[in-house]
């Protein structure tokens, strides 16, 4: 059969459905997921097919939808919950960092949480307050989660498997911004995407640019408008899509930038404490007599997410990445 | 069709009791018969001998922390009754979701005490439940674990298996959000699971009409739509028949029950407190004949199946007992490689490579 080509919502769409029916232990619940198929549709008909036994809806409490979860996966089952939106996770904050996290440990492997919660992630979508959040590390911060931040389709259904199928709890944000902005080819058969390994969209070798989630995009639409630029066009640029969080895959981090010593970061949540403060500590840790130009770190300032007025001058751009790698091939 | 939890219900300020203060059984006899026939005294005198157990073993924890061998420690003293009750009604392939005053039924359930006093000594490891126990660790964040054993009864439910699970929490849990969402979450999905409120009467130095406007606790289950009841949780007999009964109707596929022990904490809140300073010293003087021991106690002997004598040869085997658990105890050394080895199934290479630094730090301690 010829693979169709998906976007992010029917990309992770396929992935529930046909773990649904390999799998009989994966469950999915949470806030209108079943009739409604979810508010993004990400759940659309697996209701219809697995039957209100396994896709259901929950009353409509975060805390409640992680508590009963972790429940279910340490009684044998593999709970895949929604979060409506980013900013709601926090009300389920504390199951998942006390409980979650922690259960393996404290039962020194007794009792394992293998579940995922699926997160629609981040801005763009001119939402309400709490709706265009970055919580990666809230949830990275925590030993015992994994986080995983897929940004195109392929990678979508890959690492959602790989996730349902992880015996360890894995948030799964889902760049929202993007859901429904590219098509792809997605292979029907099997196959997962691993945790823990980014990918190099791009070789090159003079400068790395590292982005995760929607911000891919934004730096693949920079990168194509340096090369059209004759002034810029000769830049040798190696662009990776981190894809997991964490753990963080150093070893692609690092051998990126020990050939390229220079390191531009791009992220969509606030600059300071997050993902990419980490990775330029790592970096500098081991790297710092590699580096030719001081680390650039693009993100959204320091402040609470605007409303929809103000969003686009708030989210970090294509403009603001290419002005960073000019900046840091210029040093 | 009554059953107790019409009959006692709630909202009309009922609670249930079988066994009264003075070890006297109901002279109401459609309650007295609410003892069911597999309860005999020389059951009765078995669970007795196990609550003295229970009692010693947390006395001795206790001992133990103020002699610098344990970590801060929460007595179970006044709740033997509570623990004991809902540890007969309790299958062992029931699934106990525990809180951290829970050391009877923990061990009841199958936990040995060595376990529990690892555990309190400061070692993870003794969490990790003998193979074929069902104990989830305690759970020290207040009123956070009900979901828990709600996603577990809600499991059994769907495997159509004839389990439950039990939580236990006391009465400042109900305070928190979680208790609500659990309480929701069971009367929307029906889970095989039972709810025990041990109402000791102070979350530390809080007395209960602080945390709730509520005449009770039991009544709170109403409102979402499951039964509760308030049992006087310091009658073994009335606790053991309300576990049995909410174990039976989970069974049917009826769903969760709230059950409030109405009990008393006679301890402090942990080795850290001294309840000296915000607690009556004529409210605690109130409830010491009430307490479960003494009841059972005068039960017993009115059956001439206790006596001084009989009580004293019981401590001296519990002691050396205990004695021979302590000392098994202190031996188990924590293993450091534990620290990382269950933080995930597998260790990223950057924990590996933490864990080899930290075990090499260690190392050259030595």
């Amino acid at each position: 059969m010829e693979n169709p080509k998906l976007n992010i919502v029917e990309a992770i769409n396929l992935a529930l459905k046909q773990e649904m029916e390999r799998d009989p232990s994966v469950l999915i619940f949470g806030e209108d997921v079943g009739k409604d198929g979810g508010v993004f549709r990400v759940t659309d008909k697996l209701q219809a097919q697995f039957t209100e036994d396994r896709v259901f809806d929950s009353p409509l409490g975060e805390s409640g939808i992680a508590g009963m979860a972790i429940g279910l996966a340490m009684y044998g089952f593999k709970p895949v919950v929604e979060v409506q939106f980013d900013g709601f996770y926090h009300q389920m904050l504390d199951q998942m960092l006390q409980h979650a996290a922690r259960m393996r440990n404290r039962s020194r492997g007794r009792y394992t949480v293998p579940m995922v919660v699926r997160i629609p992630s981040g801005g763009g979508i001119k939402a309400l307050e709490h709706h265009s959040e970055s919580i990666e590390t809230f949830i990275a911060h925590t030993p015992g989660l994994k986080v995983v931040y897929p940004s195109t389709p392929y990678d979508a259904k890959g690492l959602l498997l790989a996730a349902i199928r992880d015996p360890d709890p894995v948030l799964f944000m889902e760049p929202k911004r993007l859901y429904r902005a590219i098509k792809q080819e997605v292979p029907l058969e099997d196959y997962i995407v691993p945790i823990g390994q980014a990918n190099v969209l791009q070789e090159g070798t003079d400068v790395t640019v590292i982005a995760w989630g929607a911000m891919v995009r934004e730096a693949q639409t920079a990168i194509e408008a340096l090369k059209s630029n004759p002034a810029t066009a000769n830049y040798s640029i190696e662009l990776i899509d981190l894809r997991t969080i964490s753990p963080l895959d150093q070893e692609t981090i690092f051998a990126s930038v020990e050939k390229t010593g220079r390191l531009v970061l791009v992220q969509e949540a606030v600059k300071s404490f997050g993902p990419g403060s980490e990775i330029a500590a790592q970096v500098t840790e081991k790297l710092l007599y590699s580096l030719k130009a001081p680390i650039a770190r693009v993100a959204a300032p320091d402040i609470t997410v605007p409303y929809l007025q103000a969003e686009h001058w708030y989210l970090p751009n294509a403009q603001q990445i290419q002005s960073a790698i000019i900046q840091t091939m210029n040093t | 069709m009554s059953d107790i939890f019409s009959q006692f219900d709630p909202l009309q300020g009922k609670r249930f009791q079988i066994l009264d203060e003075n070890g006297v059984l109901s002279s109401d006899p459609a309650i007295a018969a609410l003892r069911p026939l597999e309860l005999t005294d020389e059951l009765i005198r078995q669970s007795y001998e196990k609550m003295l157990f229970m009692k010693m073993a947390d006395q001795k924890a206790n001992n133990l922390q103020r002699t610098g061998r344990m970590g801060t420690y929460a007595s179970i003293r006044g709740q033997e009754a509570a623990q004991m009750g809902a540890g007969l009604a309790i299958k062992p392939e029931d699934w106990l979701v525990p809180a951290f005053r829970e050391l009877g039924i923990m061990w009841l359930h199958g936990m040995p005490i060595e376990n529990m006093y690892t555990y309190w000594m400061g070692n993870e490891m003794g969490s990790l439940p003998p193979t074929n126990v069902n104990c989830i660790p305690i759970s020290i964040v207040v009123g956070s674990q009900m979901l828990h054993a709600v996603g577990i009864g809600l499991g059994m439910k769907k495997k159509k298996e004839q389990k439950v699970a039990v939580a236990f929490f006391g009465d400042g849990a109900t305070s928190e959000g979680d208790f609500h969402e659990a309480m929701n979450c069971a009367g929307v999905f029906k889970p095989n699971t039972i709810l025990i409120c041990q109402n000791n009467q102070w979350a530390i130095s809080v007395p209960r009409n602080y945390q709730t406007a509520s005449a009770t606790i039991a009544q709170k289950a109403i409102a979402y739509g499951l039964p509760g009841i308030q049992v006087d949780g310091n009658d073994m007999i009335a606790m053991y028949v309300a576990v049995k009964t909410a174990r039976e109707r989970a069974l049917r596929g009826e769903g969760a029950t709230l059950i409030e022990a109405y009990t008393y904490r006679l301890g402090d809140h942990t080795t850290s407190d001294d309840a000296k300073k915000y607690r009556d010293p004529a409210e605690v003087e109130l409830w010491k004949p009430r307490d479960p021991m003494i009841r059972l106690q005068k039960y017993l002997a009115a059956k001439n199946l206790w006596t001084q004598s009989y009580e004293d040869e019981l401590v001296a085997k519990y002691e050396k007992e205990i004695d021979a658990i302590v000392e098994k105890a202190q031996t188990i050394q924590y293993n450091p490689s534990d620290m990382f080895d269950y933080t995930y199934a597998v260790l990223p290479p950057q924990l590996q490579a933490q864990k080899e630094e930290l075990l090499a730090r260690i190392q050259a301690q030595v």
